[in-house]
């Protein structure tokens, strides 16, 4: 599939109605989103014909995508079944199978090595101190190929140093810095939108 | 959830350690055809517990899969048809995972598991 046609289709997805701050529920956006699938599987092979775990999937933007480029079993988890009815809705829309699950990305103890790749956009840890770290550790005991992930710009060195020093990962590299415009959700928020820097993020576990 | 997600959920409850693999009970179920991909399945046949997808496929009803399984059957195209069938289209829809160490049920509806926690349980 070629990448405007995959953003194309992620930018008809229904995305949260009703979201959830203290979730960090903001979606990743069509552009983000379909850059991310396409060169994990363009430049890496880490997507068409593998079992891909999308993280704190939320609509299954990420998820859909891996399905859209021929993963070849997909499964999104998320802590809200809201966010899941929706998901579940677009993945027929779009006329993908993918699996869903209702589940805290803390504590999942998945028997290995059957995913081989992570994609995820976690929370930022904005609202629940360390949560990024908690899926980021998780991702790498589940994945057997790779993880992807986004964080924020100002958190890269930390991030190099807990993945490396910690999590024992054989690669950390940042594939890319993107402008993430991150919309105001949420009342506390006093600009239309924050465009935050982001980078993309792919480990080797 | 297909039978290959199944096939590495183990339950997390704080202090189980026999908690794999879930016992699957279903009261509705279906069966979606996918493309065929036999690299795929060649590939991940090693990391299947094979024991864990025969078990949860009779349960659906589906009684093809040979017991004694090694990998010289992935050259048979008939074998690899029905591992497809089983690990790749049947669909649990309704009914519940049980820990087979304290027997609690994480409810599957709508063909998602529930495998949320309780606070004691944490
Ligand atoms: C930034 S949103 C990303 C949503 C979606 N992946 C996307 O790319 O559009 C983060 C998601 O993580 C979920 N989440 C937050 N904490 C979680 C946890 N502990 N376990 C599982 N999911 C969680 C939220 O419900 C939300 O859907």
């Amino acid at each position: 599939m070629k990448l405007k046609k995959l953003e194309g289709l992620l930018g008809d997805l229904d995305q949260f109605s009703d979201p959830k701050v203290e979730l960090e529920q903001y979606p990743t956006g069509p552009h983000v989103a379909s850059r991310l699938i396409y060169t994990a599987e363009n430049s890496f092979g880490d997507i068409t014909g593998k079992v891909v775990a999308d993280f704190g999937c939320g609509c299954a933007t990420l998820g859909i995508a891996s399905a859209l480029m021929e993963a070849e079993h997909v499964i999104g988890i998320d802590i809200d079944s809201q966010s899941l009815d929706i998901a579940s809705t677009n993945a027929e829309d779009m006329e993908v199978n993918i699996d869903l699950m209702l589940s805290d990305i803390k504590g999942l103890n998945w028997r290995g090595p059957l995913v081989d790749t992570v994609v995820m956009n976690p929370p930022f840890g904005t609202r629940n101190e360390g949560i990024d770290m908690e899926f980021l550790k998780t991702a790498l005991k589940v994945a057997s190929r790779a993880v992807y992930s986004l964080h924020k710009t100002t958190t890269r060195e930390h991030i190099k140093r807990v993945a490396i020093r910690d999590f024992n990962v054989k690669k950390a590299e940042v594939l890319c810095e993107l402008r993430f415009d991150v919309p105001r959700l949420y009342k506390f928020h006093r600009k239309k939108s924050v465009d935050i820097a982001v980078d993309l993020w792919r480990f080797v576990p | 959830m297909r039978l290959l997600t199944h096939n590495m959920l183990s339950c997390n409850i704080k202090g189980v350690t026999n908690g794999y693999p879930l016992t699957i009970e279903a009261s509705k179920w279906m069966a979606k055809e996918v493309d065929f991909n036999g690299d795929f399945l060649r590939n991940i046949f090693v990391k299947i517990e094979w024991k864990v997808l025969i078990e949860a496929a009779k349960v659906m009803g589906y009684t093809d899969l040979p017991v004694e399984v090694d990998s010289s059957m992935l050259n048979s195209d008939e074998f690899l048809q029905k591992f497809h069938h089983a690990l790749l289209e049947i669909h649990v829809e309704e009914g519940a995972l049980i820990c087979p160490e304290t027997g609690r049920k994480f409810p599957v509806h709508k063909g998602i598991p529930n495998m949320l926690l309780n606070e004691d349980e944490v």
